[in-house]
């Protein structure tokens, strides 16, 4: 049984196809691949329009795709959706501006039908865990934006999911604040034993919190490489001016070029990819 | 500005306004025509006479004096009691009418196809002028045993639930999709994402509807009574107006009533909002 439920996401030849009938056909996605096990923090990384976002989407059960199977956990994406088996974080905070930061937190936990007392417990835990405990009565237009990005990290927490999806959830912050939320997202993912999927257009960001990096192409969104990273645990600031650091970064800048130049040749030769 | 503030800015500048507005009432007495004026024959120019134009402190002491020669009471005590009356009807119709142009607004938002085939009749519906349709609505309350205020509250809650079914609808439409996203993520079904998300979101858009509701149900009300012979502020209004030759003064007692009431309706509205919007960003607060 164990085995069979080893990887926390699996994708297998997932296909993403919109306005199929219409002249705005896009195929945002085309028979994708993807495995992640326990304790992966993986980096879905491309141009826009790659249909990393998309594929984030697929997982998490807010789109159907249009042929291929995922799973999650060993379910359907749908029913881990049901039962809470993942946390969410977008690039927008998204925090209802008419509850404090406290009971932000406690919204996933209100709708999976926790006591209020366990609920507000288990808020304060994980707004220790993001170091705003002193913060939870605050109102969320109080905070600034990176303050705003880690209560929304503490809510997708709440449940203390298995999966935590990530939606360029940095890129709105300043070079300064992102660096340390990403020290403190791998803190976090560290203490809490939590399997990530990152949607990003940084490479050093991706290079830096990864343990795989997945390199994607656009029209049609696909997967065009995978580079295994693994820093090792110990990754802190010094990491940062490392040269195995600076060569993982050399080798996606590569694979994104790669496929670039690929794309050019074809649409030179007159191939299309289609 | 704290909300406080901004309330007691509101009133002293609503002061200021009511002063400016009889001094320029007193201003063109003064200076108008005594039997108005013609512009390219057109008879615009409003006469200025005692009997067109009462001064507005004789407005002000005619409430001191008895509705008729011979009764003790002040004819402000009569309008009060008539303008409680007609507050308690208006304060039915607005809340009819909320509840009905709410629930209206929650089914168009929830299918599509109900805005689609429901929203022209809505809008329709205001069209209809009440000054007609009040004696409809009365002579069917004829046959149905029914208390006669409850005919011109039905009335009030017509006109009221127009503007709070329409900042409703806007209101729950215009929930910011990424929060719809995460409480799709939660597996949050619509019933509970409408309670969660969409109305606290939709508040600043509907406290606006329900101020323009709170007036209406108060002109609902007097209209209706003009049309039904329910005796509240506005059938005074009407009952003084056909006084005015002999007592022009009279009329504006009740106007004053009615203006009271419309105020004090808008200002529960306006308390409601402070209370709702406590503790919402600054910038959010209409």
């Amino acid at each position: 049984m164990v085995g069979e439920y080893a990887d926390v996401v699996l994708v297998d030849g997932a296909t993403m196809v919109f306005n199929a009938a219409k002249p705005n056909r896009v195929d945002a996605l085309v028979d994708v691949d993807l495995r992640v096990a326990p304790g992966d923090f993986v980096s879905l990384i491309g141009p826009s329009g790659c249909g990393k976002s998309t594929l984030l989407r697929l997982i998490a059960h807010l789109l159907e795709p249009t042929a291929g199977t995922l799973s999650v956990n060993g379910k359907s994406p749908d029913r881990a959706r049901r039962e809470g088996d993942y946390g969410m974080v977008f690039q927008q905070p998204g925090l209802f501006e008419w509850r404090s930061v406290r009971k932000n937190v406690e919204l996933p936990l209100e709708i999976d039908g926790w006591a209020r007392a366990r609920r507000a417990e288990r808020a304060v835990e994980m707004l220790e865990l993001v170091h705003l405990d002193e913060f939870a009565d605050h109102m969320p237009w109080e905070l600034s934006g990176g303050m705003q990005q880690r209560v929304a990290i503490a809510r997708a927490l709440a449940v203390q999911p298995a999966l935590l999806l990530m939606d360029e959830p940095f890129g709105a912050l300043d070079e300064m604040t992102r660096e340390h939320m990403q020290a403190e997202l791998l803190r976090i993912c560290a203490a809490e034993g939590t399997t990530v999927v990152f949607v990003t257009h940084s490479i050093p960001e991706a290079v830096y919190l990864s343990t795989r990096v997945v390199v994607m192409s656009a029209r049609p969104g696909r997967i065009t490489d995978e580079i295994a990273v693994g820093l090792g645990g110990d990754r802190n600031e010094d990491t940062r001016e490392d040269d195995e650091f600076f060569k993982r970064i050399t080798e996606v800048r590569e694979a994104l070029r790669a496929d670039r130049d690929g794309a050019d040749v074809r649409r030179v030769s007159g191939v299309e990819d289609r | 500005m704290s909300l406080a503030r901004r309330a007691a800015r509101r009133s002293l500048l609503f002061l200021v306004a009511l002063v400016l507005v009889a001094s320029m009432w007193e201003l063109y007495k003064l200076l108008g025509p005594e039997d108005g004026g013609e512009i390219f024959g057109w008879r615009i120019i409003p006469k200025t006479n005692d009997r067109a134009m009462p001064h507005t402190w004789e407005m002000v002491s005619r409430l001191g004096e008895p509705e008729v020669r011979g009764r003790d009471e002040p004819i402000w005590q009569a309008i009060l009691g008539y303008g409680w009356y007609t507050f308690r009807m208006a304060l039915v119709g607005l809340l009819v009418g909320t509840a009905f142009g709410t629930a209206l607004a929650v089914l168009m938002a929830r299918w599509r196809v109900v805005e689609r085939g429901l929203l022209p009749y809505v809008i329709a519906s205001q069209a209809i002028p009440l000054i007609a349709l009040a004696p409809q609505v009365a002579a069917l309350g004829g046959n149905w045993d029914l208390p006669k205020w409850m005919w011109v509250s039905t009335l009030s809650a017509f006109l009221a639930f127009f503007p709070v079914s329409v900042a409703t609808l806007r209101g729950l439409s215009s929930t910011p999709p990424i929060a719809l996203e995460l409480m799709e993520s939660y597996g949050a079904g619509w019933w509970r994402t409408l309670v969660t998300l969409r109305f606290p979101a939709a508040v600043p858009t509907i406290v606006p509807g329900l101020k323009l509701a709170a007036t209406a149900a108060v002109i609902g009300v007097i209209v209706s009574e003009i049309s039904t012979g329910v005796r509240g502020v506005g059938f005074a209004a009407l009952t003084y107006g056909q006084r005015a030759t002999s007592d022009p003064a009279q009329v504006y007692t009740a106007v004053f009533g009615a203006a009271l009431l419309g105020l004090i309706l808008f200002g529960l509205v306006v308390a409601l909002e402070m209370a709702l919007m406590r503790r919402r960003p600054a910038e959010a607060v209409s």
